[in-house]
């Protein structure tokens, strides 16, 4: 058996059957959370300024799960850092919900590779950073704070301090922190990037799950076209050098997915 | 063969054997001298004269030279006197360790040769009340100012070079200045400690804080934190174990501090007791009130470290020292309770 001609395989993979059609010509009437018009990032590089991002725009809506993906160095990190507010673009703009934002926010929560749990707080005080800095009061945070502690399935380890729990379990915290602060989108930055096979397929899983019981917006780094097919609705493909949207896929495989071949 | 070897780079070390040299740690240096002491043909290089004989200078009880003790003994046996004798014995600077022992207890129970002085643990009361006001007023000011500097560029740009300037300066250069400020008592010398402590710690702290993981006031951020909580609920929190380590260390340079301040203005304190007893020549008292000294620095030291334990749980989630401490000591009757658990440790 010969392999297609190149062409087709190039449209092949754009192929939807007519569930998945249909449902990415809902998701489109949906409206826009985050929009992404033209950013750009220079450097200031040894000869002369560098370009990190070049004219990336792109929008995601709400309820949408959107993968970015690229090769080291194209970018997405310090694209996802600045829609987090964290890293200040040279050209372009975001809006948020139609509002333009700049600097960090509540309003786009984070996942971090690193974790970042604030290791002085047990689990459940660190998922009740977010609504204290909201101005919650302690007793109404606990109880909110418990809630998602039960959807991470962390609920054995709410007195437990992040030094005595497992990656997988670290990163179970960061996104009941992230999520518990009620960002209108949810930005990851490769956040199982740092775990070992096993247990990145599992929180795949167990992110899919939550994604499907959650009303949240996620916008998703990942290097690992793998990760990006099973999660994501739409991929978005950067380019390095400079760092360019090369293309925007629809993933064609109906949901739900799993690893299960 | 066992686990542990003795010399593995960098490899901890099981805690008995942990504890047996910090034992041996103190012992070693104690066994030296206790051989230059009691072992008479070391060093020794006086001798203390039992019966002056024909010599008429030579008094019981005085110590001599050895080369000019053998001069006068040749002297005396070709003018065929009564030769003198004596014993080998150290200089009055090196008393022996049992000495030094008594002299830690006497020199508590001994009443001060003049009337006025202080007795030891008066002089000792004053050093620590010394030692406590300088470092307190200096951290009330040098903390935060610290992590003022460590948290924002600015502070940092505006007073780092003057404080950097200031470090440089031998704390004592300012004796006489402050003799001139605060008179000649007990403030003056806290002033010194101050000086010395303060500029050193703005430093130390504003790094220490620098330090922090850049990642956890980002989200701190990403979370909705802004200023002010982002420095008391994020960077302070995330560097208080660092700090109160860093406070550690200064207390032990406040303390060097001490006697160079205590000599200023009216001399005080322990340096005053040392300063009298060395006048009288009881030099086992020197020692003793030095090795008081460092008594009181290596317990004070692992106070705070066990509070520290305590007050920082997270940062070390494994159990108490004292725990783990009455776990060895009752370390056999634990096996008899818990056959199993101990095993894991001692098995290879």
């Amino acid at each position: 058996m010969s392999l297609p001609p190149a062409s087709m395989l190039e449209s092949d993979y754009r192929v939807q059957s007519p569930a998945v059609a249909e449902r990415f010509r809902k998701l489109r009437e949906r409206p826009v959370v985050l929009s992404v018009e033209h950013l750009g990032k220079e450097f200031e590089g040894e000869g002369g300024p560098v370009t990190a991002l070049r004219d990336v725009s792109f929008e995601v809506r709400r309820r949408e799960f959107l993968c970015v993906i690229g090769p080291s160095g194209c970018g997405k990190s310090t694209l996802i850092r600045m829609v987090a507010g964290l890293d200040y673009p040279t050209a372009g703009r975001m809006l948020l919900d139609g509002r333009e934002v700049s600097g960090p926010g509540p309003d786009r929560g984070m996942v971090f590779q690193g974790y970042t749990l604030f290791p002085w707080l047990n689990v459940t005080r660190n998922v009740m950073f977010g609504l204290e800095m909201q101005g919650m009061s302690r007793d109404q945070a606990e109880a909110e704070a418990r809630q998602w502690i039960d959807l991470v399935g962390l609920s054995r380890f709410e007195k437990t301090y992040p030094a005595q729990l497992s990656g997988g379990m670290k990163q179970r915290t960061a996104l009941a922190r992230a999520l518990a602060a009620n960002p209108r989108i949810l930005l990851m930055d490769e956040p199982f990037g740092a775990l070992d096979a096993q247990t990145r397929a599992q929180m795949q899983t167990h992110l899919l799950e939550i994604w499907r019981n959650v009303d949240v917006t996620i916008l998703f780094i990942t290097h690992d076209l793998d990760e990006a097919i099973l999660l994501a609705d739409r991929i978005l493909v950067l380019k390095a050098n400079p760092g360019e949207v090369q293309e925007v896929i629809e993933v064609p495989v109906p949901r739900p997915r799993s690893w299960r071949r | 063969m066992s686990r542990h070897h003795w010399f593995a780079i960098r490899q901890e070390l099981p805690p008995r054997r942990r504890s047996l040299l910090g034992v041996v740690a103190f012992l070693l240096p104690l066994a030296l001298w206790c051989l230059v002491s009691y072992v008479p043909f070391l060093w020794h290089p006086m001798v203390r004269v039992v019966e002056p004989g024909a010599v008429s200078w030579f008094r019981p009880d005085l110590l001599i030279p050895r080369e000019a003790f053998a001069k006068e003994v040749d002297r005396v046996r070709s003018e065929g006197g009564l030769v003198p004798t004596g014993t080998r014995a150290n200089p009055i600077y090196l008393p022996a360790p049992h000495a030094v022992g008594r002299a830690l207890y006497t020199a508590f129970t001994t009443a001060p040769v003049l009337r006025g002085d202080l007795w030891l643990h008066e002089s000792l009361g004053m050093s620590i009340r010394t030692i406590f006001w300088g470092f307190l007023i200096s951290s009330a000011f040098g903390v935060p100012l610290g992590i003022l500097c460590g948290a924002y560029t600015s502070v940092a740009r505006a007073s780092e070079p003057f404080v950097d300037f200031v470090r440089y300066m031998p704390a004592p250069a300012f004796g006489a200045l402050m003799v001139a400020v605060f008179g000649i008592h007990l403030e003056p010398k806290i002033a010194i400690i101050v000086i010395g402590t303060f500029f050193q710690q703005v430093l130390v702290v504003a790094n220490t804080v620098r330090k922090t993981d850049l990642g956890l006031i980002e989200a701190g951020q990403t979370l909705g934190a802004k200023r002010r909580h982002l420095l008391l609920r994020v960077l302070v929190p995330a560097s208080l174990p660092d700090l109160y380590n860093d406070l550690r260390i200064l207390l032990g340079w406040a303390w060097t501090y001490l006697i160079v301040a205590e000599v200023v203005g009216v001399s005080s304190g322990i340096t005053f007791f040392i300063n009298q007893q060395a006048k009288y020549r009881n030099f086992d008292n020197v020692y003793a009130a030095i090795v008081i000294i460092g008594i009181i620095g290596l317990a004070t030291d692992q106070v705070l470290a066990f509070l520290g334990a305590r007050l920082f749980p997270w940062k070390n989630p494994r159990p108490s020292r004292l725990r783990t401490l009455a776990i060895r000591l009752f370390a056999d009757r634990y096996t008899v309770l818990f056959p199993d658990e101990p095993e894991k440790e001692t098995t290879s």
